[in-house]
């Protein structure tokens, strides 16, 4: 079987489903390709997300969100802890969602603005014509089927293949990806009103543990390690070795695995017809694993993008370059920033990471932002921090 | 060569982003491996489940 559309959108998770949107909205004619039967399940993701930066890319329905919260605390080894605001937490706190409705409502409101979605529909390569990509072959539910369309966006995930096909070498490194296991947990001990952060290099290696609480005294609580640093099944043994010490009555309703790209921002996004959105362009943030929203972000790039160059004719790399030239210009200096403290904060040790916490103890940092706290710290540890320096502005 | 335990996987793609030679694809909830794989064993290191294995 065979279909012709202007923009081909692979994978319907937000980058995606935004995408699809923005495109539709601009009058192409779109189809949203996902692999899986369901929208937004399995899970793959802590579901952290910034109250105000999401609401200025849409508006959140009640139903997305499972819980608010006040601010995130963050654990040294030795069990410190410092407490930062919600509004100054960064982009990971504040609403911790609730993905499987989120990515279908997300994937709905592209459907609405015109967009065809095809569930349990795989990509499984590019259709090219003359050596440059022109949509992509497909197996719909066990039969093949090719969609041919001058652009084809690639919104395929961690496990991306639509660059790779392209001819962008998307391939990470072990120390570039973490590696994460997550448990939905049920226990009295559970703060429903913090996004809980532990640090050491003992229970979560070149990464963290997280606690993000859903209401009514449940959580996500999973970690993530640095992939240099995993060995098989690590993550999932790490995290078991963590509800023993600290959720040890806990109950378990739910796993959940994935993995986070962390490689900063990659050389290009683009090719000849090709656009790569989200984790699939490793638009994730480097230190914090977050990618729900600079996805959403560059999915409506992307997006808008596609509709000026079907209208101009030139669907090449050259004449897709605004999508790169804008989704760096947002998103690229924080994400490149993020990559390098991700590279320092990977090298400390557990005493390092207890001066640093200890340090900002009698420091009265709830109302300061990430940059604020970050000045701070290097003014009371200018010797741990030196190589931060350029930095800290 | 390399084989997935198909019990224990969670298929959550991880093993596909890492792989060098494209050889892995998650096709919904199992890991396909391809002909190209060299059984170079990333992709078993990265397994949050312990899942991949090469094997003599």
């Amino acid at each position: 079987m065979s279909m012709k559309c202007d923009v081909v959108v692979v994978g319907a998770g937000p980058g995606g489903s935004m995408a699809a949107k923005a495109a539709a909205q601009a009058g192409l004619r779109v189809t949203l390709l996902e692999k899986r039967q369901e929208i937004g399940d399995p899970v793959r993701c802590a579901e952290g997300v910034g109250k105000r930066a999401l609401s200025q890319i849409v508006k959140p329905e009640p139903e997305w969100i499972a819980a608010e919260v006040k601010g995130a605390r963050i654990y040294a080894p030795d069990g410190t802890s410092i407490v930062m605001s919600e509004d100054k937490g960064g982009a990971e706190v504040g609403y911790v969602l609730e993905r499987k409705v989120f990515d279908r409502g997300l994937a709905m409101e592209a459907a609405r603005a015109g967009a065809k979605v095809m569930v349990k529909t795989r990509a499984i390569g590019l259709l090219k014509k003359d050596g440059a990509p022109c949509g992509v072959s497909a197996m719909r539910i066990g039969e093949p089927l090719e969609i041919e369309a001058p652009i084809v966006i690639g919104a395929d995930g961690v496990e991306s293949k639509v660059g790779r096909w392209a001819g962008i070498d998307t391939t990470l490194k072990l120390k570039d990806i973490e590696t994460c296991a997550q448990f939905l947990v049920t226990d009295t001990r559970v703060d429903d009103q913090y996004c809980e952060f532990f640090l050491g290099n003992g229970i979560a290696p070149g990464g963290y543990v997280w606690s993000f609480p859903k209401g009514e005294k449940l959580a996500n609580v999973g970690l993530g390690i640095l992939g240099s640093r995993s060995k098989p099944g690590e993550a999932t043994r790490l995290l078991k070795e963590f509800m023993k010490s600290h959720f040890p009555n806990g109950k378990v309703l739910e796993m959940v695995v994935g993995a986070d790209p962390c490689s900063g921002p990659i050389e290009s996004t683009t090719a000849d017809g090709v656009m790569l959105v989200g984790d699939a362009a490793r638009q994730t943030d480097p230190l914090t694993g977050g990618g729900i929203l600079t996805a959403m972000q560059s999915g409506i790039i992307a997006g808008e993008v596609a509709a000026k160059a079907v209208s101009s004719g030139d669907v090449s790399k050259e004449g897709l370059k605004e999508y790169e030239d804008r989704w760096r210009a947002d998103i690229g200096k924080s994400l490149a920033r993020s990559y390098e403290f991700k590279e320092f904060f990977v090298k400390l040790t557990d005493e390092d990471l207890n001066q640093l916490i200890g340090s900002l103890n009698k420091e009265d940092i709830a109302k300061m932002d990430l940059r604020g706290m970050l000045r701070v710290l290097f003014r009371l540890n200018p010797r741990l921090l030196w190589e931060l320096r350029h930095l800290v502005v | 060569m390399l084989t997935v335990n198909r019990y224990k996987c969670c298929y959550c793609g991880a093993c596909v982003g890492v792989c060098p030679t494209c050889s892995l694809e998650l096709v919904e909830t199992f890991i396909e491996v391809s002909a190209d794989c060299k059984e170079c064993g990333i992709c078993t290191k990265i397994c949050p489940v312990g899942a991949l294995e090469v094997k003599a």
